[in-house]
């Protein structure tokens, strides 16, 4: 299992605030979800779904010449939990060598402190997200 | 004393009038004392993006879920919960949320297992009041601490489970899941998660009449002809019915105990909150899968 430099930001970031202010931190993350570029904004269908969602939320990766993943995410303001999480792993994996997205520690938001906070059921969204990217990734490997 | 009623034509034909208000209504009352504002999301986060001024925030799923057992906090509990949000016995609570007010009346019905008396459901939910451009606000109201008293939370006429289905087929029950959760096509309702289910189908004899058919496009109840038509007409629910509402976690299912209990005034309408993740789980309950209701399962 592999960590990346983003997620160690992210994992400090959450253990250095005290547990009643961690979800004003992911809606923070919320905030900060980059908008789609425009060549996905006017292609809805290359997008995946992520099912594992309450909410309507898609998601794209593609790999340059050199297996380097691009992520991209998009989350409706209505879902800011979800459109958190969408952050959390753009931030975590997005520019990382392929292998290290495959190898990437399923485990991660549970090293947040945010599992009892927001609930198990909702988490289950952001590990939805985490498989479809690492799914992607297989399929464009060169 | 409970807070004064809205008086609006819209809603003077239903039989509880009183159980619901308008955004207008609300936006004339905010920060009236004994008139509590209480939002209730699917989303954890929504309320701190922005609120209605002076609402409390309540979370369906890690304030009134038990946090262990699958059941909900007990009258302790419940008092604490609410005297630590500054909510008083004698308050009017204005609920109301995202998803069609799903969770607002699915909250609304936690409270009424514990009896509180006077709560009311903003019509159209937070959907309506940001469409029509009112004002939202991040400010978490500051209320003293209230002393809510213990009440025993009493699940004999609001709440079905597992076996009161099981003595129940034949009677009047709705399954207000979407067609294709009805039929057993799908395990969950489209773009939700699988909650754990493992098989697919509705409870034999229960009829498929979706929660979403009770509303209009802006999220507002329907006229009372309308419901009746659906309820008592289509479904052949009557006064004198003895009603079981189920959907995936009893959510969806809350909202169609409102529209029967408050808006047709129907007297018996239980929610069974353990509803398809429970009964779709269950070893030896029987299933039926497609559009049709199914017969009473003989030997059960």
């Amino acid at each position: 299992m592999s960590t990346t430099p983003g997620a160690q930001e992210i994992i400090s970031a959450f253990a250095e605030v005290p547990q009643n202010l961690k979800l004003e931190l992911l809606l923070e993350y919320s905030e900060n979800l980059p908008d789609l570029p425009e060549r996905y904004k006017d292609h809805p269908e290359l997008l995946e779904r992520v099912e594992e969602c309450q909410s309507p939320v898609y998601l794209f990766v593609e790999l340059d010449e050199q297996n380097i993943v691009n992520i991209f995410l998009t989350a409706p303001d209505e879902a800011p939990t979800t459109k958190g999480f969408a952050s959390l792993l753009q931030l975590a994996l997005d520019q990382q060598p392929a292998d290290t997205v495959l190898n990437f520690d399923d485990s991660f938001v549970d090293a947040l402190g945010i599992t009892d906070l927001v609930s198990p059921l909702r988490i289950r969204g952001l590990q939805g997200m985490l498989m479809r990217i690492k799914r992607q990734v297989k399929e464009k490997m060169i | 004393m409970s807070y004064p009623v809205e008086s609006n034509p819209r809603f003077e034909n239903y039989a509880h009038p009183e159980a619901l208000v308008s955004t207008q209504w609300v936006a004339e009352n905010l920060g009236q004392p004994g008139l509590v504002l209480m939002e209730c999301n699917e989303d954890i986060l929504l309320y701190s993006t922005g609120h209605i001024e002076g609402a409390v925030k309540i979370d369906w799923h890690t304030e009134l879920n038990h946090p262990d057992n699958r059941d909900y906090i007990n009258g302790s509990e419940m008092a604490k919960l609410l005297s630590s949000k500054g909510i008083s016995r004698e308050d009017t609570i204005v609920l109301y949320g995202d998803k069609s007010n799903w969770w607002a009346t699915y909250a609304m019905w936690v409270f009424k297992l514990f009896g509180h008396e006077d709560i009311r459901i903003m019509d159209g939910g937070r959907s309506k009041w940001v469409e029509e451009g009112r004002a939202l606000t991040k400010d978490v109201p500051e209320r003293s601490v209230t002393d809510y008293p213990v009440i025993a939370r009493d699940d004999s006429s609001i709440r079905a489970f597992k076996d009161d289905v099981l003595a129940h087929f034949g009677k009047p029950m709705i399954d207000v899941r979407s067609p294709a959760e009805y039929t057993g096509e799908k395990l969950h309702m489209p773009d939700y998660p699988n909650e754990g289910a493992s098989r697919g189908g509705h409870i034999p004899t229960a009829r498929s009449v979706p929660w979403s058919k009770a509303v209009n496009e802006d999220q507002t109840f329907k006229t009372i002809e309308e419901l009746n038509q659906i309820y008592r007409v289509d479904a052949g629910i009557s006064d004198a019915s003895d009603v079981i509402a189920y959907c995936r976690i009893g959510e969806r299912s809350s909202h169609t105990w409102f529209v029967l209990t408050y808006l047709l005034g129907i007297p018996k309408v239980r929610n069974y909150d353990g509803s398809w993740t429970e009964w779709g789980s269950t070893v030896r309950v029987p299933i039926v899968k497609g559009e049709e209701p199914g017969a009473v399962p003989v030997g059960f």
